[in-house]
């Protein structure tokens, strides 16, 4: 093993071979690929990584997590906010299956990971040996791709593949699994070949042309056409081309949570959120447009409300990167397969500059109707109980949409998301398809290596920071700028409105007490405070945005505030409640 | 809407045997991959053939499944996005010819004896593949009622054993299919499988 960090050849010599471990390839590989930050958690079978990764300390910064779920989280944080593929390490047996949460989660939301496990020896393999789990079966279903290492030489190419898999098309979640022989296994190894083709795999599909020129002949025919957008512009990094598209076509547009912030929020065609606590206009308008223009979105559930009442008038354009999205969930009149990078300036270039004022009008008429009678007593109440929405409406005014926002996962999520001031995309993080609670705080640490010049704010309910709150420990150890912002509602807050909505208050196991969570933070040596009156909350919110390093503030927020405007479960979206 | 519409749609929408063709790398765990497509959504596979296409590298899968039209599309495009997948056909039985084999095993007395009972095999197209002083076997090919019919006729003269293998279907309208197929393979050969070769090696490898 003393070939170690000389043994290591660089990609300008790649004839010249040298023996390595099958450790030491898989960090050479690593940082071909620019990963500077891996997220992991050591254990028996992956130690002869861990052993390699200690000559590595200069160019690979290990994050050492305090279970291994939130490896998998701060990763798809990091992701998120960064834009690069997320890197976690995790042993066998436990190790392993602890990531499960995390990888369902990236696969749901289209995250892009590449998780490396440790594995028993390959002669063990079978066994029922210390530790083993057949983890490739296990994540099957909840990673893009996965393949079990047994031979170090297979590690360059499969590292290589991890990548282009994971970031590619529509990005997702790979694991490889590697046997502990064939990490310490010293094999000829060439150098690393980034991998850019798989012949049996097509992440693009091929545009077709005389879709997007129907699509441009329908959206130029159209008298009330709405846009859709999704996280798919995010993911093709199709911020500008989509913006082009909304702005010269002059359609007002949407977005889905995992969609915010593609276009900036208070954009003037940004007409708001959609979906089960999205804004009244998009959700009415879903069935009164002509046009529906679905960018890079799927039609998730909590998006369409019941499907056989949804935009059933309406001609349906559907551009999406996945062939197996189109016509999933929603029939599409027209479907735009392709990367929107490329669909959406082909499309731009073959519609009529238009502007829509009168239909445009309706959306301001109903944001009228839901500020007065719920947003502005949300935002801005005078007395009583603090809000939700008021501590995240004061956020704004203090961060002034610069910051990323994490959210976990119940009522303070959707009232984060709604009310999130974004002035670019990557700013919102947030757990949407799985809806994961304990996502919020590893992937705030995440975030904030992902996006170090950004203020990270970790948005959490009592009942979510719970789940995962042994993270101060990595916020403790390694200094991680990360604000927590608690609401704290004394309540598990969504299921206890639905039980409340729906089971005639029937309030079934969602009381949940809370330790003192500011002590708790002290213990781990992080600042903190807690705001009960509505008198110090700005002045707390500048104290914990001030604060140079970490810092949790709980705010006691009213008990029993309900998120509205709801669409109730097997209504159509056109019935959403505004109370 | 029309009534001969009506009946279009509800014919779309009735179950219907599919037969759905997969073209794969020859990776391991490319089986589980698209099994747990269909439990997934509690679909039951009726039958499965996994086997070598005529080409090296690539597979085929014959997956047999009862479902509707619509929910067959979206299996196929389900599986179609697996990166080890190459192609998805799904057919109805009216697109495809297939077949299976059964094999029956009987007590070769009965057939020596009872010379209706070698007629009877004769009839459905039987053939012998073996036979032995205690017992005969038989074989079959054909749809799945033809090759149960002749279970229901052993039955009574001491059937021993019965085995069937999974449809195996040709698609009537594929022509070029194996030009494709073999063009694809020349152009970028596929890989070899990786198998786990330590196992029964412990002693040249190192454990703890």
């Amino acid at each position: 093993m003393e070939t170690v960090q000389e043994g290591a050849t660089t990609l300008a010599e790649p004839k010249k071979t040298t023996m390595v471990s099958g450790s030491v390839a898989l960090l050479e590989g690593l940082i071909a690929e620019g990963t500077e930050t891996i997220f992991g958690y050591p254990g028996g079978a992956i130690m002869p990584i861990y052993d390699a990764i200690y000559d590595y300390k200069e160019k690979l910064s290990h994050i050492l997590v305090r279970h291994e779920q939130c490896a998998a989280h701060a990763a798809q944080g990091f992701a998120r906010a960064s834009g690069k593929v997320g890197v976690v390490f995790a042993t066998s047996g436990p190790g392993a299956t602890n990531l499960i949460t995390g990888l369902a989660d990236a696969q749901i939301d289209s995250t892009p990971l590449v998780c490396i496990t440790g594995q028993v020896f390959a002669t063990l393999l079978g066994t029922d040996a210390f530790q083993e789990t057949d983890v490739i079966n296990i994540s099957a279903p909840v990673t893009k791709w996965n393949y079990q290492v047994t031979d170090a030489s297979e590690i360059p190419a499969a590292l290589a593949k991890a990548f282009y898999i994971a970031r590619s098309g529509r990005p997702g979640p790979v694991l490889i699994d590697i046997t502990k022989n064939a990490q310490i296994q010293l094999f000829e190894y060439e150098g690393y070949t980034p991998c850019n083709h798989i012949r049996s795999y097509r992440p693009k599909p091929i545009v077709r042309n005389e879709y997007i020129e129907e699509a441009a002949a329908l959206i130029n025919s159209a008298k009330k056409p709405f846009i859709l957008f999704g996280q798919g512009v995010i993911l093709g990094a199709a911020e500008q081309e989509f913006k082009a598209f909304v702005e010269k076509s002059g359609i007002p547009a949407a977005w889905t949570i995992l969609g915010a912030g593609a276009i900036p929020t208070d954009h003037p065609l940004n007409v708001g959120m959609l979906g089960m606590h999205g804004n009244y206009g998009p959700n009415v308008q879903t069935n009164s447009c002509d046009v529906m223009i679905a960018v890079g979105m799927r039609f998730d559930d909590r998006v369409t409300g019941r499907l056989d009442k949804y935009a059933k008038q309406a001609k349906v354009i559907h551009l999406d990167i996945d062939p197996a999205e189109i016509d999933k969930n929603v029939k599409a009149d027209i479907p735009v397969w392709g990367d929107c990078k490329e669909t959406l300036p082909l499309l731009t270039s073959l519609i009529t500059e238009r502007t829509h004022d009168s239909w445009l009008a309706e959306f301001k008429a109903f944001e009228k109707i839901e500020e007065e009678q719920l947003i502005r007593k949300e935002l801005e109440p005078q007395s009583g109980e603090l809000t939700m929405g008021e501590v995240i409406n004061q956020l704004n005014i203090l961060t002034k949409g610069e910051a990323i926002i994490v959210s976990d996962v119940g009522q303070h999520q959707m009232v984060a998301c709604r009310y999130g001031k974004l002035n670019t995309s990557r700013l919102s993080v947030t757990s949407g398809g799985l809806g994961t609670m304990g996502f919020g705080l590893p992937a705030a640490i995440g975030a904030k290596f992902g996006a170090p010049d950004r203020t990270v704010i970790a948005v959490i309910g009592d009942g979510g920071f719970q789940m995962t709150l042994q993270e101060l420990g990595t916020i403790m150890q390694f200094g991680v700028d990360v604000k927590i912002l608690i609401l704290n509602n004394q309540f598990l807050g969504m299921v206890r409105q639905w039980q409340e909505l729906f089971n005639e208050k029937r309030y079934s196991f969602v009381d949940i007490t809370s330790p003192d969570f500011v002590k708790l933070a002290e213990s781990y040596y992080i600042a903190g405070k807690k705001v009960t009156e509505r008198e110090n909350l700005i002045s707390s919110l500048e104290e914990m945005l001030n604060q140079p390093g970490s810092f949790l503030l709980e705010v006691m927020v009213a008990k029993e505030n309900n998120v509205f405007p709801m669409v109730p479960q097997g209504s159509s979206v056109s019935e959403i409640r505004l109370k | 809407m029309t009534m001969s519409d009506s009946k279009d749609i509800e014919l779309a929408n009735a179950k219907q045997e599919f037969t759905i063709t997969v073209y794969t790398e020859n990776q391991i765990g490319i089986l589980n991959r698209i099994a747990i497509i269909f439990s997934r959504r509690k679909i039951n596979i009726e039958s499965l053939n996994v086997s070598p296409s005529e080409i090296e590298h690539i597979h085929r899968f014959n997956i047999l499944i009862t479902e509707t039209e619509e929910v067959v599309r979206k299996l196929a495009r389900q599986i179609e996005k697996q990166v080890e997948v190459l192609k998805v056909y799904a057919n109805t039985n009216d697109d495809i010819i297939w077949q299976e084999l059964a094999l029956y095993k009987v007590p070769t007395d009965v057939v020596a004896e009872k010379v209706f009972v070698e007629r009877l095999l004769r009839e459905n197209g039987a053939r012998v593949v073996v036979i032995r002083k205690d017992y005969t076997v038989f074989e079959t090919t054909g749809h799945r009622s033809e090759t149960d019919k002749l279970i229901e006729v052993l039955q009574p003269y001491g059937l021993i054993e019965f085995v069937r293998s999974a449809r195996v279907a040709i698609i009537k309208d594929s022509e070029g299919f194996n030009s494709k197929l073999r063009e694809f393979e020349r152009r970028e050969p596929g890989q070899e499988v990786i198998e786990n070769e330590f196992l029964d090696k412990e002693k040249n490898v190192f454990t703890m």
